[in-house]
């Protein structure tokens, strides 16, 4: 018999701010411990909750860019269970009424090759509602110590609906939103340092049955590539018990990524009996178009539409997009340069995914620092265009000093010398004494063989010394016979 | 002259600025007063006397260099001991929070600094401020100053019981379902409870968040609209406080002297008249405000009958959820046995030898009505009769400007007397858990005596209304002599 | 009166309070006759009657994204029953 797993998957994302969700103590990561608290992310007496409107203006966003429905009121509820890491024993969550409604994350799985574009698909989201995060536990042999530091920082939850089916696409929809965050500015979604978090419900069923199998929650997918491990080991187990007649039990269990395996937590929850019920201490949210309208301004184009533009405005190829789009800042640094001169596109392109990339890696920079400008990258381009120099001596010997100096290409062509000493009728001329020494191929090429004369290309680069344009001499070559 | 312990705020206020009394001389006999007789009354779970002086004796320092911060400079003011305190215990008269110092002032508390108040004492309650006798303070039994053997009313009996006493000029008490108005009409002072939103809760220990709300608690009218109008405000640390500009509430009763109101009866108050103890010196209340050529209608609230249900269902669910947060981890009372196995024990254990029986019967009854499958039933069945109660009054209040009701069934009963049926305790509050319910206005005026103990007349406001609530009682304040008249100590 | 009756076993778990026996039994009648009482209100008709949640609804109440206040770890830790390094600490718990 046949078997697929159906996956759901419930993320968690930190939504950038200064200051916490209910608190206007500073949200961080990285501080000593307890110093980022005050009396609400204590739970003391007295202490209570207020919004801060740039979690909601956050939320917002990231469920207008996930194509939910912002409806016009949503409100608060409290969640109750006891947990030291909690410090009111309550979260302050959305139940019933949640501020984004369903949605939409398009994913891309991996294509045949690296160079091809792999098939899109819809993951469709039950919702995305907002609450506070809680403290972390530190575990020790004999005991824990909680830091309330990251209590009360803004989190929103996304859940998708059981629509995926594999870790590959679990990988992929993680993918997805990770990037949509980072466009618009949400949350850099760094999973090491708990931005983003996903837990996973994995059920199996015979194909063509109908309903879903029994579910199991698993926990602790730390980074993107563990929740792809995690669900797919998973899946092969639940896969292979069903196969030897054993039932599925209703469990949580955690991917160890050191042993690369699923492992059981807790057999059956205890009841959860949350007590949900709305929070008599905050007001709700109503939302109008003024405000829907104003964040959905500032929602900038989003990867796969850019993609899809690039391929076509641009006529890139895939692999070139594939590495542009995901990054903001590299992709419209790209077009800065690119919008200027459409059909140099593609050598802008390459320059930028092989050249750029490779000296930033080699100095330790980041894009914001670096010397060259996209306006010098174009001027770079265009010199090779107009035939002033060959493209090998310009991304060899020119780039990487503009790179340095932040010289334009014409700069450091003048100071390195590289400008050919000769103009063209001395090409004209080498070509001619290549003519007359070489009429084999001469006479093949006028016998109907096209490619023969790339047998004279060799000898005037000689003469040359390397520096003649290879388009220039083959454009002269052909002028001459013809 | 009579006694300084007595005297009104107002009038401290006039001997402070003539510099014919010094808050240090003020602070100073209260601290005597309290020492002389709280023995008796244990209103106090405790005073801190050093600091009381200190901040006296920069009152007076601020006064000498003529930068006196107005009518509350260096008069000292009774807390109720479930309000926060920079540096100061903060017990809710729990065991839960026997050692907790807190760390921040209440937003109250920090009005109240800044007009260069004497924070004085920290006043018994009904622990956790659940209770309508004192009796479920886990530290002692306040006793009412008119009768040592009878209580004070609660859950603000040690504010109630101090200010009537004389041991603190007047009181910030705490009011969820009668907690001030109460304790005020037993112990023959009067008590404000504003409108919901009118004083930031920040900083006060929630028992339940949309019911609570801080007020006065003084020997009479005017001191009433003086400490209101101090720690009125709209504060931004509490999301449901109210964005409402402050009345002068002391001008105003001059103002709205001679005024003839309008003045509703709501007949379900008054169905049992003769089996209401407290209701003879009311009628003559009532008669005073006809004399007075105001109007007096018969109103109706029909929901009356279901307040008390709707009450105890929404204060212990959210009471039930408040006080989660008391669970022997971050500064609680911890346990010092329990079951490490077991995950859940360290806060089973904490929290069964940190609550009294009373907190622990509310926190399980609001656990029991939001538990899975009961939640329509119960609670949104609460707030929905919740909804009607509100509109009894909003239809109430287009016919009048107030309503007059008696504040309590009864006078102070006798210690131990409704300790063993918590019901009946529930049933004492009935006429003032409608004005929680519903978020309007409340205050109870002392109007007379039912065998040797005061009686209070309820005065209910329109929402933000607190200016006429306050100008109808000083009506009949000013005719009579009630404010004058203290227990014997 | 009803005969509701509250399973105080599983409701004082939930609350996370330990009982004993005597305590249990003298609850748990106690609060069926609370409960009992409360019932009063499905006497009531309340079709279409929307909860009442806040005294007075307002919307939208907010503060800007800015930074202030907070308390030193050493005035959020000074109330605490145990802790080691700045942290509080609890008993071992399986997350
Ligand atoms: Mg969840
Ligand atoms: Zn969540």
């Amino acid at each position: 018999m046949e078997y697929e797993a159906v996956i759901g998957l419930e993320v968690h994302v930190q939504i950038k701010a200064e200051s916490k969700i209910f608190s206007r103590v500073r949200a961080g990561y990285g501080h000593e411990p307890n110093t980022l608290v005050d009396p609400v992310v204590m739970g003391l007496p007295g202490a209570l909750p207020v919004m801060n409107k740039a979690a909601l203006d956050g939320i917002i966003k990231a469920g207008l860019a996930l194509n939910c429905t912002i409806p016009d009121y949503c409100k608060w509820d409290r969640k109750n269970y006891f947990y030291p890491d909690s410090p009111n024993n309550y979260q302050i969550t959305q139940y019933d009424q949640p501020i984004c409604d369903g949605g939409s994350v398009e994913i891309e799985m991996p294509g045949h090759n690296r160079g091809e574009m792999g098939e899109h698909k819809e993951i469709k989201l039950t919702r995305i509602h907002l609450e506070n995060d809680v403290g972390k536990l530190n575990h020790f042999s004999e005991d824990s110590l909680v830091d309330y530091n990251r209590a009360f920082t803004s989190l929103m939850e996304i859940v998708s609906e059981p629509d995926m089916h594999s870790g590959e696409e679990a990988f992929a929809f993680l993918t997805a939103i990770r990037q949509t965050m980072i466009y618009c500015g949400i949350s850099d979604c760094d999973m090491e340092k708990g931005q983003m978090r996903a837990d996973a419900n994995i059920s199996v069923r015979p194909v063509g049955q109908k309903e879903l199998g029994q579910k199991i929650e698993l926990k602790n997918l730390n980074s993107i590539t563990g929740v792809k491990n995690g669900i797919e080991y998973e899946i092969k187990r639940q896969t292979r018990e069903l196969k030897k007649g054993n039932t599925i039990k209703q469990a949580t269990w955690r991917w160890n990524a050191e042993l690369g395996q699923t492992e059981m937590m807790r057999e059956k929850e205890d009841a959860h009996d949350y007590r949900y019920f709305p929070d008599p201490d905050l007001m709700p949210v109503k939302i109008d178009d003024e405000w829907r309208n104003r964040l959905r301004d500032e929602i900038p184009e989003l990867p796969w539409n850019k993609q899809r533009r690039f391929l076509e405005e641009y006529s890139l190829p895939y692999s070139i997009t594939s590495v542009l789009v995901p990054d903001r800042e590299l992709s419209d640094w790209f077009e800065s340069a690119a919008k200027q001169s459409p059909k140099s596109a593609q050598a802008i392109g390459n320059l930028v995914v092989n050249d750029l990339l490779r000296e930033l890696g080699e100095a330790g920079q980041v894009l914001r620092d670096c010397k060259i400008t996209p306006d010098s990258l174009l001027g770079l381009v265009q010199v090779v265009e107009k035939g002033t120099i060959p493209k090998n001596v310009a991304n060899k010997d020119v780039f990487p000093e503009m790179f340095k100096s932040g010289e334009t290409a014409e700069q450091v062509i003048e100071r390195k010398g590289l400008k050919p000493d000769f103009d063209e009728d001395q090409v004209k001329v080498w070509c001619q004494e290549a003519i007359d020494e070489n009429p084999k191929p001469v006479q093949n090429y006028k016998d109907g063989n096209e490619k023969a004369l790339n047998a004279l290309l060799g000898p005037v680069m000689k003469k040359s010394r390397g520096k003649a344009n290879p388009q220039l001499v083959n454009k002269l070559i052909r002028e001459l016979i013809d | 002259m009579q006694d300084i312990f007595y005297k009104s705020a107002s009038e401290l206020s006039e001997l402070l600025e003539k510099k014919e009394l010094s808050s240090v001389e003020l602070t100073k006999a209260m601290i005597e007063r309290t020492k002389s007789v709280d023995e008796k009354v244990a209103a106090f779970n405790s005073f801190d006397e050093a600091d009381a002086l200190a901040q006296a004796e920069s009152s007076d320092a601020r006064r000498a260099a003529g930068e006196a911060k107005g009518a509350l400079d260096g008069i000292p003011v009774g807390i109720k001991d479930n309000m926060a305190v920079y540096g100061q215990p903060l017990t809710c008269s729990s065991k839960m929070l026997e050692k907790f110092v807190s760390p921040y002032d209440a937003t109250s508390i920090e009005k109240l600094k800044t007009q260069g108040a004497v924070l004085w004492g920290r006043l018994n309650l009904d622990e956790y401020a659940m209770g309508s006798s004192c009796e479920n303070s886990a530290f002692k039994s306040t006793s009412n100053p008119w009768n040592l053997d009878c209580v004070p009313g609660g859950s603000s009996g040690g504010s109630a019981a101090a200010v009537a006493a004389g041991e603190a000029v007047f009181a910030l008490g705490s009011d969820t379902g009668g907690s001030i108005r109460q304790p005020a009409a037993h112990c023959g002072i009067v008590g404000v409870k504003p409108t919901y939103g009118r004083v930031s809760r920040f900083g006060l220990a929630a028992f339940a968040s949309s019911l609570d709300q801080i007020g006065p608690m003084t020997r009479n009218v005017k001191d009433a609209a003086m400490l209101l109008q101090a720690i009125s405000c709209h504060d931004e640390r509490d999301s449901t406080s109210y964005k409402i500009s402050t009345p002068d509430f002391v001008k105003a009763l001059e103002d709205q002297r001679g005024h003839k109101w309008t003045l509703g009866l709501p007949k379900e108050y008054f169905a049992n008249a003769e089996s209401t103890p407290a209701m003879e010196p009311v009628l003559k209340a009532i008669e005073f405000y006809k004399s007075l050529g105001c109007e007096i209608k018969e109103v109706s609230l029909p929901h009356t009958d279901y307040a008390v249900a709707t009450y105890y269902i929404i204060a212990t669910a959210e009471a039930s959820s408040n006080l989660a947060r008391y669970d022997g981890i971050r500064y609680t009372h911890r346990a010092e046995k329990f079951d490490a196995k077991d995950s859940v024990d360290i806060y089973c254990q904490s929290r069964a030898e940190g609550f009294g029986e009373e907190v622990k019967r509310r926190i399980i009854l609001g656990t029991y009505v939001l538990s899975s499958g009961y939640y329509d039933a119960y609670y949104l069945k609460a707030q929905k009769v919740r909804t009607l109660i509100r509109q009894d009054f909003e239809n109430a209040f287009k016919e009048v400007d107030a309503l007059l009701t008696p504040t309590s069934p009864t006078p102070a009963f006798k210690k131990g007397e409704k300790a063993s049926d918590p019901l009946s305790m529930y049933l004492s509050d009935i006429y003032t858990i409608s004005a929680n319910l519903a978020g309007v206005p409340g205050m109870s005026l002392p109007c007379g005596y039912s065998d040797g103990l005061p009686v209070g007349l309820q005065i209910l406001g329109k929402p933000f209304k607190e200016d006429e609530m306050l100008s109808i009682a000083n009506e009949f304040e000013a005719a009579h002599e009630f404010k004058d008249q203290h227990p014997s100590l | 009166m009803s005969d509701t009756h509250i399973d105080i076993e599983y409701t004082a778990k939930l609350a996370r309070i330990n009982l004993t026996d005597e305590e249990k039994e003298k609850l748990s009648g106690q609060l069926d006759s609370i409960i009992g009482y409360v019932e009063k209100l499905e006497e009531l008709d309340t079709n279409g009657v929307e909860p009442t949640a806040h005294p007075h609804p307002v919307y939208n109440v907010w503060q800007e994204d800015e930074v202030k206040g907070e308390l030193s770890t050493e005035e959020a830790l000074k109330n605490a029953p145990a802790q080691r390094e700045n942290m509080v600490i609890v008993p071992k718990v399986v997350d």
